[in-house]
């Protein structure tokens, strides 16, 4: 019971008024920004990472899992009021959600949703407890080899497992493994032709908010909507006995699929999302009701979002492996603090960690309380003029990038990869692996620099650890997989939907 | 993974155009583009010199490897290009892509943009946020400019001081210095 008792102290950090305040601006910030259109979790929190540099360790942790459950839920509310999701994850949800919404039943739509978030992020959350220190223990043991490996791992299944084209995955991994070059750190100046700004390599904070804000505010300004979008009023929230008894197994049934796929390296919440509805279709006495507003349809995929978001923190916090770009950029606030990602934290930093595992659940009941009565003030925020909104993307983005260290140079960086971002979204290439390249990269080559480092040279080291070598089998195999699938079927089918350009 | 069935329908600018076989030919822009993104890096590498002796990974050794990976995919793409390969643009809340793409918009967008890096040493960001929000809100379509102005003022202003007194980051002031 020692996680348990660790925590407890994690609570009694968290509930300071200082950190509470923290976990309430995060929850509220995070579905305000969540629910505008165009905003997912993850350029929530790019535009709110110069926040870092002056707010505590702790306070800014809480702050940002608040904008991280927030931003998940307020998404949903986006899809099922709009019919339009902005994450992939939310995708599934809108199917019957605003069906729901169009059949006059929004409040009971947006109701299941929330309640089933706030169930699936608990048992999620505790899970998360439950686990991710374990295996914290385990991986720490490892050697650089095998740490070396996974992070291949983690690299290769964000680029060929999630997404539609994986030649576009690809090209978007090595764009961003090119830009992890700049710099200085191999004691030669790579890349950065000349000019001693680049000397220490391009801040990453201004990579995640150029990609995510510039690219997809230019990218919108392109194809702007002349008509804005119908939206279905909504009044207060609740629930009828019968919605109850329809919604609480798909709530625990999308979180037992949630979970999982959210905690592997390539998991991701798309698939876990459509497994539950395809599920809860099967199951669902009413059949007859799915395509035309199934509450269990909304039920379970919302559920298995927000499982598979707290299944995510397990390789973030256990490994220091992001796998979706809201936990990127979580990994980018902790390593703002000079912090060690990895295996370590746990032992390194359990204050820190625990009081963050503790805010989740303060953070996930915060917004059972915030969402529910405010339903019907987020639904307002939806007819915020769309000039305003996209202008004051760039606003604040552009202030983000400023801030790291007041240079127009920054600025000027921020605007090349932002039209990088607007290219991206116009070829459909996905954004998720370009971000984890630049940030794992760097680690890759670091990775393999001490393997050899410590086997004087010796190559064999790379393949000398049991996980390791199960590591590159399980590539090896999945490699052999998408090339024998791709000589059966030489041309993928053109009418799937890629919508991964913010994977919650 | 599959939503085909399930999403409403989609189609890419590239989808809308008649014709038996599609090619998108600006992807051939983006294949040109890897190209030299890619043979930039190697050469890049060709000019560092070898590392220390406790450096067992060469510093060219990465960017030889993303380099030429880059320059092979630059050659699928093409290929795949020619093949009548066509991207799926991404969708989104207010993103229309049954109509054209209004590339003027994002030119002029650019423009502010690059506005506000040349002028923000000089003029401080509490001016230029303000010329770079009205700015961007007037080419999306903005038509009321003394709102505009107002909101634009208020924000980097507020931002300015929220900075300085809030997280005590002094942003510089530029012109408005000991103004502000």
């Amino acid at each position: 019971m020692d996680s348990l008792n660790l925590l407890l102290d994690g609570f009694g950090q968290a509930l300071t008024i200082q950190n509470l305040f923290y976990a309430v601006l995060g929850v509220f910030l995070g579905t305000a920004v969540g629910v505008l259109p165009g905003i997912g979790p993850a350029m929530t929190l790019a535009l709110l990472l110069p926040i870092t540099y002056s707010v505590g360790p702790d306070s800014a942790l809480i702050m940002f899992a608040g904008i991280y459950y927030g931003g998940m839920y307020g998404g949903s509310t986006t899809s099922i009021l709009l019919n339009t999701p902005g994450e992939s994850s939310s995708v599934v949800t809108a199917i019957e959600g605003n069906k729901m919404a169009k059949k006059g039943r929004a409040a009971q739509a947006l109701a299941t949703a929330a309640i089933g978030s706030f169930v699936a992020g608990t048992i999620g959350t505790l899970l998360l407890v439950l686990f991710a220190p374990s295996v914290a223990g385990q991986v720490v043991k490892l050697g650089n080899p095998s740490n070396f490996a996974l992070i291949l791992l983690a690299l290769f299944a964000v680029t060929a497992v999630l997404g539609t084209s994986r030649l576009r995955g690809f090209i978007a991994l090595f764009l961003g493994l090119a830009i992890g070059l700049v710099g200085g750190q191999t004691g030669q100046s790579r890349l950065t032709f000349g000019n001693p700004l680049l000397a220490d390599g391009i801040d990453i904070v201004v990579v995640a908010v150029a990609i995510f804000a510039i690219g997809e505010a230019l990218w919108v300004a392109a194809h702007l909507r002349r008509r804005p979008l119908e939206i279905i009023p909504v009044g207060q929230p609740w629930m009828s006995r019968e919605d109850w008894g329809r919604s609480w197994r798909p709530w625990l049934r999308g979180t037992a699929f949630g979970f999982p796929f959210g905690a592997l390296p390539a998991g991701g919440a798309e698939i876990p999302t459509f497994l539950s509805y395809v599920t809860e279709r099967k199951l669902s006495k009413h059949p007859e009701e799915f395509g035309k507003g199934a509450i269990e349809g909304v039920a379970g995929p919302e559920a298995a979002n927000n499982a598979s978001a707290a299944g995510t923190l397990v390789p973030l916090l256990a490994i220091g492996l992001p796998t979706t770009a809201t936990a990127a950029i979580m990994l980018l606030a902790i390593q703002s603090y000079g912090i060690e990602t990895g295996p370590q934290l746990f032992k390194d930093e359990p204050d820190l960690v625990w009081a963050l595992l503790a805010s989740l659940f303060i953070g996930n009941t915060l917004l059972l309380l915030l969402n529910l009565p405010l339903a019907p003030l987020w639904a307002k925020l939806l007819q915020i003029p769309r000039p305003y909104l996209y202008a004051g993307i760039l606003f604040f983005a552009s202030l983000g990038a400023y801030s790291v260290s007041f240079q127009p140079f920054d600025l000027a960086i921020l605007l090349v990869i932002g039209l990088l971002g607007l290219a991206m979204r116009r070829f459909g290439l996905p954004v998720l692996p370009l971000i984890i390249g630049v940030i794992l990269g760097p680690k890759l080559e670091e990775q393999l620099t001490t393997s050899l480092q410590i086997s004087s040279g010796d190559i064999s080291t790379l393949w000398s650890e049991p996980v390791a070598v199960i590591v590159y089998v399980f590539i090896a195999l999945a490699l052999t997989a998408i090339v024998v699938s791709g000589l059966r079927k030489p041309k993928p089918e053109a009418s799937l939907n890629e919508k991964d350009e913010v994977n919650a | 993974m599959s939503t085909a069935e399930t999403t409403p329908t989609t189609s890419s600018a590239t989808e809308s155009r008649p014709g038996a076989r599609l090619v998108d030919t600006a992807q051939y822009g983006l294949a040109a583009f890897l190209a030299v993104v890619g043979a930039y890096i190697v050469y890049d590498a060709t000019t560092l010199s070898d590392g220390f002796a406790d450096q067992p990974v060469q510093p060219y050794a990465f960017p030889y490897v993303i380099g030429g990976v880059l320059l092979v995919l630059a050659a699928m793409l093409a290929i795949a290009t020619a093949r009548g390969d066509v991207p799926e643009a991404a969708d989104g809340e207010d993103v229309d892509l049954t109509q054209p793409s209004d590339w003027v918009t994002v030119v002029k967008l650019v423009v502010v943009f690059l506005a506000n890096i040349l002028l923000i040493d000089w003029l401080g960001w509490a001016i230029t946020g303000a010329i770079l929000f009205v700015g961007t809100a007037h080419v999306l379509g903005s038509r009321t400019l003394i709102r505009d102005v107002a909101v634009g003022v208020a924000l980097s202003v507020g931002t300015w001081y929220g900075f300085y007194s809030g997280l005590g980051l002094a942003i510089p002031a530029g012109i408005l210095d000991g103004v502000l």
